[in-house]
């Protein structure tokens, strides 16, 4: 076993705010959101970039929620650049217009990762639960670019966008991306309870590979493609987060520190607030960042595995959702005893072909929260 | 679209090169990439403002390190594809 050495981490998600005006049914967010009141405040998101900066992070990604739903982002932008990290706003653009983006490039904004939804307007608009949301982005995304802001696109892709994923490359062009991300959903959160209806099949997953090596061809020196296969469809994990408290971190909206945005699903596990712990102390020593770190926490097959310092398990959270428990190898891996039920799964969500999707709302439905154990393979199938 | 002599190659608008003072190391940085360059990587990149064509930029570099043009011309695209397939590089006109 590699002891847990403590490296640094390079870059951090600070969630500004979970509020949000879209209700994307994928929402990274978790169900239980926090709400306006107990977010940190200017001074206190100050001190996290400062301490942040001199712990060795050279980026921080500008999220939420809608991190433009806070009054004072550009100031937080022109911090967060003084104290020395690259910023990043990852936004879905619906509230920005030319004089934000202006006075956000002002500030040292160097970069805006724009959502859309689809390449179809209605469809889009349908997904984010925005009236007239698609056209809007088109518009800001053309500021964006005018104000000479680089600007990725982002779309989160599944079974219901995939058939218009050439659309959504030419849109990214037409717009003058420097680089398209198509991002899988990732089933947390929102985008667990709405699993089924979002799973795409394994044929829509290999044509989407195909399409994008293609494009990232025709396209290559002048816009990137990031593209990673969804994990459900994989045989072997991602590295999730680059590793357990390794690479990145995240900071929730209420300060709560999270080794990545779904820890909070693990029961029994509490987190470093950055009101009451110093942000050095959180990362070296706290339980929760020190929980999963390196290959020491691992069972069989992980243990033993010759991958364990490359994908380090997979994602603890899936483990959780899937196998019951947070420290099991992550399903997704072919050495998983439950590997193959996931596959069963994976194929009877498609054949189900539910359309039927629950928006993100403040509060999940009661059934929606109860049903959340049922999404699992040891208590869905056994 | 692949690299040549009359190439311009630049950094992408979203790439940024600076010096980390908590690792001593330079670092070249965009959304989702971080790279470590070597002192000779420092030197092609920094050459890389959208107005140098690749040929230029070998030939000064020949120059700066006294090695012959061609084997300097090699390692140069080769670097330069690499930083190019991440994004990191462009060198057309490019979507501006
Ligand atoms: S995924 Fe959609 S609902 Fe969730 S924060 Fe982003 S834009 Fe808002
Ligand atoms: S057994 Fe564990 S370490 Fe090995 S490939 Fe699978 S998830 Fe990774």
């Amino acid at each position: 076993m590699t002891p847990a050495r403590v490296e640094p981490p390079l870059a951090f998600l600070a969630e500004l705010t979970h509020r949000c005006p879209l209700q994307c049914p994928y929402c990274s967010n978790p169900l239980e959101l926090v709400g306006g009141r107990a977010e940190l405040s200017t001074a206190e998101w100050i001190t996290v970039f400062e301490d942040a900066a001199r712990l060795g992070v050279m980026q921080v990604h500008l999220s939420g929620g809608e991190p433009t739903a806070r009054r004072d982002l550009v100031g937080l932008v022109r911090a967060a650049e003084q104290a020395g990290l690259y910023t990043n706003l990852i936004t879905s653009g619906v509230l920005l217009d030319r004089r934000k983006i202006d006075d956000l490039a002002a500030a040292g904004l160097r970069h805006i990762q724009l959502s859309i939804q689809d390449a179809d307007p209605a469809e889009a608009d349908r997904i984010a639960a925005y009236p007239q949301a698609h056209l809007k982005k088109l518009a800001v995304a053309r500021e964006i670019r005018s104000a000479g802001l680089a600007l990725t696109l982002n779309v989160v892709v599944h079974r219901r966008n995939l058939p218009r994923l050439d659309g959504i490359i030419d849109i990214a062009v037409d717009l003058g991306a420097e680089r398209l991300e198509v991002a899988h959903a990732q089933y947390h959160g929102w985008a667990l309870i709405n699993r089924a209806a979002l799973m795409p099949s394994q044929d829509q997953v290999q044509s989407a590979v195909a399409t994008i090596a293609a494009a990232a061809r025709r396209l290559h020196g002048r816009m990137q493609i990031d593209h990673v296969v969804p994990d459900y469809h994989a045989r072997r994990p991602k590295a999730c987060m680059g590793g357990w408290g390794r690479r990145f971190f995240v900071i929730a909206p209420d300060g709560a520190m999270l080794p990545c945005h779904a820890a909070t699903s693990i029961p029994g596990m509490s987190f470093p607030n950055v009101r009451t712990t110093a942000l050095k102390a959180a990362w070296d020593d706290s339980a929760a960042f020190t929980a999963f770190r390196g290959t020491a926490w691992m069972a069989e097959p992980c243990r033993s595995c010759e991958f364990r310092d490359v994908d380090f398990g997979g994602c603890r959270c899936q483990a959780l959702t899937l196998a019951g428990h947070a420290a099991a190898t992550d399903p997704v891996c072919d050495r998983s005893p439950l590997h193959d039920k996931l596959q069963a799964l994976v194929e009877r969500e498609v054949a189900s072909g539910t359309s039927s999707l629950q928006l993100r709302r403040p509060k999940p439905s009661s059934r929606a929260s109860d049903r959340s154990r049922e999404y699992g393979l040891v208590t869905l199938i056994d | 679209m692949s690299i040549e002599g009359s190439s311009k190659p630049r950094l992408a608008d979203s790439a940024t090169l600076r010096w980390d003072k908590v690792r001593d190391k330079w670092v070249l940085q965009s959304p989702e990439r971080l790279f470590f360059p070597d002192d000779v990587a420092v030197s092609v990149i920094s050459l890389c403002d959208g107005q140098r064509t690749l040929q230029s930029i070998t030939d000064e570099l020949a120059r700066e390190f006294d090695a012959p043009a061609t084997a300097i011309y090699d390692d140069t695209v080769e670097l330069l594809k690499g930083l190019a397939a991440e994004g990191v590089i462009v060198h057309d006109a490019g979507p501006r």
